[in-house]
């Protein structure tokens, strides 16, 4: 026992120590390789299971969910009669100013739709493993989505698999914005597992209403490019509040996305690489 | 004897395999089983530490590699847990009807704590109320409630040992 715990100990802190292209990280690339297969069909001997109680937990909720998404939908017509309106008016202006942008979402980036082999392996690491890597194209800092929303970033890639960190990880943080002109940085809030996030550093003098939506800001922050293109829908806004005492508000920010059932996540490659991150 | 050490290596690497890609999404009351340590339990209380702290640290390293994680910190956990409760299947404790309940109950919360302690001291940014307070009780008694099946399903495939093997155990009053 005693020669396990030491070897146990010598990973660690070998791993621990050397860069990202060690012996250690890239025998762990090998071994995930070789792991993959075996995943991918546990996956897919699991999913009939998930599959059912998804479709039993589906049709529990539906009741409720079907008033609130007529309404929602109703809401969004109108919306959606305005912003085309608008959004036409933006295109000409924009034509005639000469205005130059940044890469936008999702135009400039190529999507990589992978799925997601392994969940977050514990409370302290809000990280996921999806089954493609550097031969797809994915690089380290690459923006994760789905369809609902920011996911988070790659923080680890090998060859066919790479580790994405979620937006519920203490280490995550991304510059944000609602369509106030209200901006600050969503991190996560008290319970990762219940998937609320906060939005933080916006100062007093600044818009939030609760209902508002929160999408990337996609600007630059402390010298360093942001990872995340600008518009990219991160959540809405539950509850706003501040003290006299605090220099910034309360904010709470219920995500899109559900983190506790991603099935399978899009990587946003982008087409023309800028500034490598360090 | 290398039947044996078959046998519990498949049960740890499915155990693993489907602890890594299918409950780890699951949260339930905050919480969620943890099938790798069940089994664990399961093979340590039946064969003993030796079984108990290899099994451990093979299982730690097959979850690390499949979640990217910090190689040895899983691997490090598990060998204690598995050896200490190997060394409590070398008892005669071993054949009361609460011994796997009681060891499942003890390492949860013990391999929460080791785990709790291992991340901060790498550095990671730890929650001591989420981990302690949020999920460690849920844990416990969804690893409690799956406890039964799994090790009924250790002992059917790891035979208990016979009385002949059991003469240098351990004998536990109480």
């Amino acid at each position: 026992m005693g020669v396990l715990v030491l070897l146990s100990i010598a990973l660690l802190t070998v791993y621990f120590r050397e860069s990202a292209g060690g012996p250690l990280h890239r025998t762990q690339g090998v071994g995930a390789a070789i792991l993959r297969p075996f995943e991918v069909g546990t996956e897919r001997i699991a999913r009939p299971f998930r599959d059912t109680y998804g479709y039993f937990h589906g049709l529990a909720v539906a009741r409720s969910q079907n008033g609130r998404l007529r309404a929602e939908a109703e809401h969004y017509r109108q919306l959606y009669i305005q912003n085309a309106t608008a959004a036409h008016d933006n295109v000409q202006l924009r034509r005639l100013l000469n205005y130059e942008q940044g890469p936008s979402f999702p135009a400039d980036y190529q999507p990589v739709n992978t799925r997601v082999l392994a969940g977050p392996p514990s409370q302290f690491e809000q990280q996921i493993v999806v089954a493609a890597g550097s031969k797809q194209g994915i690089h380290r800092y690459d923006p994760v989505v789905t369809p609902g929303g920011l996911v988070g970033d790659v923080t680890k890639v090998f060859s066919n698999v790479a580790r994405v960190t979620l937006l519920t990880d203490d280490q995550s943080a991304v510059g944000a914005m609602n369509l106030r002109g209200a901006s600050g940085l969503v991190r996560h809030g008290a319970s990762p597992t219940g998937g609320t996030l906060i939005l933080d550093q916006v100062t007093k003098d600044q818009v939030v209403y609760r209902g508002d939506r929160v999408l990337t800001q996609g600007s630059l922050a402390g010298g360093l490019p942001s990872i995340y293109p600008r518009g990219i829908p991160i959540g809405t806004v539950t509850h706003v509040g501040q003290s006299d005492v605090g220099l910034y508000k309360d904010i709470q920010v219920s995500p899109f996305v559900d983190f506790s059932s991603l099935e399978s996540v899009i990587v946003l490659v982008p087409k023309v690489r800028s500034a490598q991150l360090p | 004897m290398a039947a044996d050490a078959v046998k519990a290596g498949a049960i740890l690497f499915v155990a693993a395999l489907v602890q890594v890609t299918v409950l780890n999404r699951l949260v339930i009351l905050g919480g969620g089983p943890d099938l790798l340590l069940l089994a664990l339990v399961g093979v340590s209380l039946l064969r003993g530490s030796v079984f108990g702290a290899a099994g451990g640290f093979c299982a730690g390293l097959v979850v690390d590699t499949a979640d990217l994680g910090t190689l040895g910190l899983t691997s490090l956990v598990l060998t204690v847990a598995g050896y200490w409760i190997g060394r409590y299947g070398e008892t005669t404790g071993r054949d009361r009807v609460h011994a796997p309940f009681v060891s499942v109950a003890v390492v949860t919360v013990l391999a929460s704590f080791g785990e709790l302690l291992l991340h901060f001291m790498i550095g990671d940014h730890v929650s001591a109320r989420l981990v302690l307070l949020d999920a460690l009780f849920p844990s416990i008694l969804l690893n409690l409630a799956l406890t039964a099946p799994v090790y009924a399903l250790c002992r059917r495939l790891l035979r208990p040992p016979e009385l002949a093997e059991l003469a240098t155990e351990v004998r536990l009053l109480g």
